[in-house]
């Protein structure tokens, strides 16, 4: 592993191997001293041209308890709003010392070009591009289901919402299904790609009839943002056709979980009594998350490039 | 034409050996700490961590009473963590006393270079203060490149650098045993 740009290209072990380092990670948050000492003397750049909290933060937290060095750099306020190229930026970066560049952007395949086009030597994090990937957003919802679940191979995993405009539906059926895990999608038929035949996901219109089997359900945001043009007559009737609410939670069975990626829009596809209840784990993904980052970040940074790739051939 | 004979490392210490050499490390640290109250056994993955179980339930055999015990991982602490590629992480396991005030006793499979045990009191350093941290190991090959030494020692084994020293352990061999080959895999 030298970048991690898609969900699609894990292995089963290499995915396994980021969440059994997710798991040594997260015992770190019961010490006292949270912090270890893995990557002393590296700079990470967290370089986000479109707008983040929980992501940007997750990840500096997570370099910064690995001791890395963290710079922030948004775009806005930055030479990038009096229109500096990515290559530029990537080139300044590059000049700057960056170990690892964590990017997100507005643009599907930036963080592909950035560790393709040799402008940088870094590793390369996708921390979201467009509507394509959000890897690590994956990553911690498998973690967070497998803590809950056990393996997930075979498990029932329904991912409810704006498949369309979703990255972390993208990167979520990619890595479920590499897990071993059944994933259906549900979502209206204006909230879903044109041709679905090369995700290996099975789909629904109907969420009723996909809750009562489902191990674990993802409610995805409805992106407001992203939509240009009404895909769903009203929000009212999306609430009540895609929306989870208690009625739908009683669906479920006992031991099945509720995950959001968030930000939520409560009220809107999940109701704020099923995102407080005891099923939600949705607070939980915000923790695992700073540590499945930090697995992230130790593969990827803390050993030398040269070595690696000795070792590939020997 | 015969095919080439497949070096066979020599066997040091077998698996009475072993037995004798823990059972002896046991009473050593119940006499030095006078008895197991303030003690605290870590392993260091792998062996160590098999090793530590060991003692633990000799001094229990013996005292009556069980001494805590645990797994600390070394690898982010150790000081060629840059030098070589990403190296998958053990589990680091403190037993739910912690280690504040308690003499920790580290336990390793072989002493060479001390540079696991500098890493592992840099780790400890990270989980608490431990009123003293001695250390346990059941081969001592020797080659310090930095000021530590085991206060247990199972065998002291003068080697050569070339040489190259294995344990073997029933939980993760299969069978007890320390072998010692050069760096062709044949007896010395």
């Amino acid at each position: 592993m030298r970048h991690l740009l898609s969900a699609g290209d894990l292995s089963l072990d290499e995915a396994n191997l980021i969440l059994d380092t997710a798991e040594e990670m997260r015992s770190l948050a019961d010490r006292p001293i949270k912090k270890l000492p893995a990557l002393r003397g590296r700079t990470v750049v967290n370089l986000f041209f479109e707008d983040s909290t929980r992501t940007r933060i997750s990840f500096e937290a997570a370099a910064k308890r690995l001791s890395a060095d963290v710079i922030n750099f948004s775009a806005k306020g930055s030479s990038v709003s009096k229109g500096e190229s990515l290559k530029d930026t990537a080139l300044t970066l590059q000049a700057m010392g960056a170990d690892g560049v964590v990017c997100r952007h507005g643009a599907s395949g930036a963080p592909h070009l950035l560790a393709t086009s040799g402008w940088m030597t870094g590793a390369i994090v996708n921390a979201g591009d467009g509507t394509h990937e959000h890897p690590t957003q994956a990553l911690l919802d498998a973690f967070t289901m497998r803590r809950h679940l056990g393996s997930l191979e075979g498990r029932r995993i329904t991912i409810v919402g704006d498949v369309l405009h979703s990255r972390v539906a993208r990167s979520n059926v990619l890595l479920l299904s590499t897990l071993g895990a059944d994933v259906t999608v549900v979502a209206p038929p204006t909230l879903l790609p044109v041709d679905m035949s090369r995700w290996p996901c099975t789909t629904s219109y109907d969420f009723d009839s996909v809750l009562p089997k489902s191990d674990a359900v993802m409610m995805l945001r409805v992106q407001r943002e992203r939509m240009g043009e009404a895909f769903f007559p009203s929000a009212r009737e999306y609430t009540r056709r895609y929306g989870l609410d208690v009625h739908r939670m009683a669906q479920l069975s006992d031991e099945a979980i509720v995950l959001h990626p968030g930000p939520m829009n409560r009220g809107m596809e999940i109701s704020a009594e099923v995102a407080d209840s005891t099923r939600s784990v949705i607070v939980e993904q915000v923790t695992n998350g700073v540590a499945v980052r930090m697995a992230v970040l130790y593969l990827l940074l803390s050993g030398s490039n040269e070595t690696s790739s000795e070792e590939q051939n020997a | 034409m015969s095919p080439a004979p497949v070096p066979v490392p020599r066997t040091v210490l077998d698996a009475s050996d072993i037995s004798r050499a823990l059972t002896r490390i046991a009473h050593e640290i119940l006499e030095r700490n006078r008895g197991a109250d303030p003690v605290v056994l870590l392993g260091i993955p792998t062996r160590g961590v098999g090793l530590a179980t060991r003692i633990s339930e000799r001094i229990a055999a013996v005292e009556g009473q069980s001494v805590p015990t645990g797994s600390l991982d070394v690898t982010m602490y150790r000081d060629d963590i840059g030098l070589k590629p990403a190296r998958a992480l053990e589990h680091t396991d403190i037993p739910p006393g912690g280690i504040d005030g308690k003499v920790v006793v580290l336990v390793d499979d072989v002493l060479f270079s001390g540079r696991t045990i500098r890493a592992a009191l840099d780790a400890i350093g990270d989980i608490g203060r431990p009123k003293a941290v001695q250390l346990a190991v059941l081969v001592d090959r020797g080659h310090r490149e930095l000021p530590i030494r085991a206060d247990y020692v199972g065998k002291n084994l003068p080697t050569s650098l070339v040489e190259r020293v294995t344990v073997h352990l029933t939980e993760y061999d299969g069978t007890d045993a320390v072998l010692i080959a050069d760096k062709t895999g044949a007896a010395v």
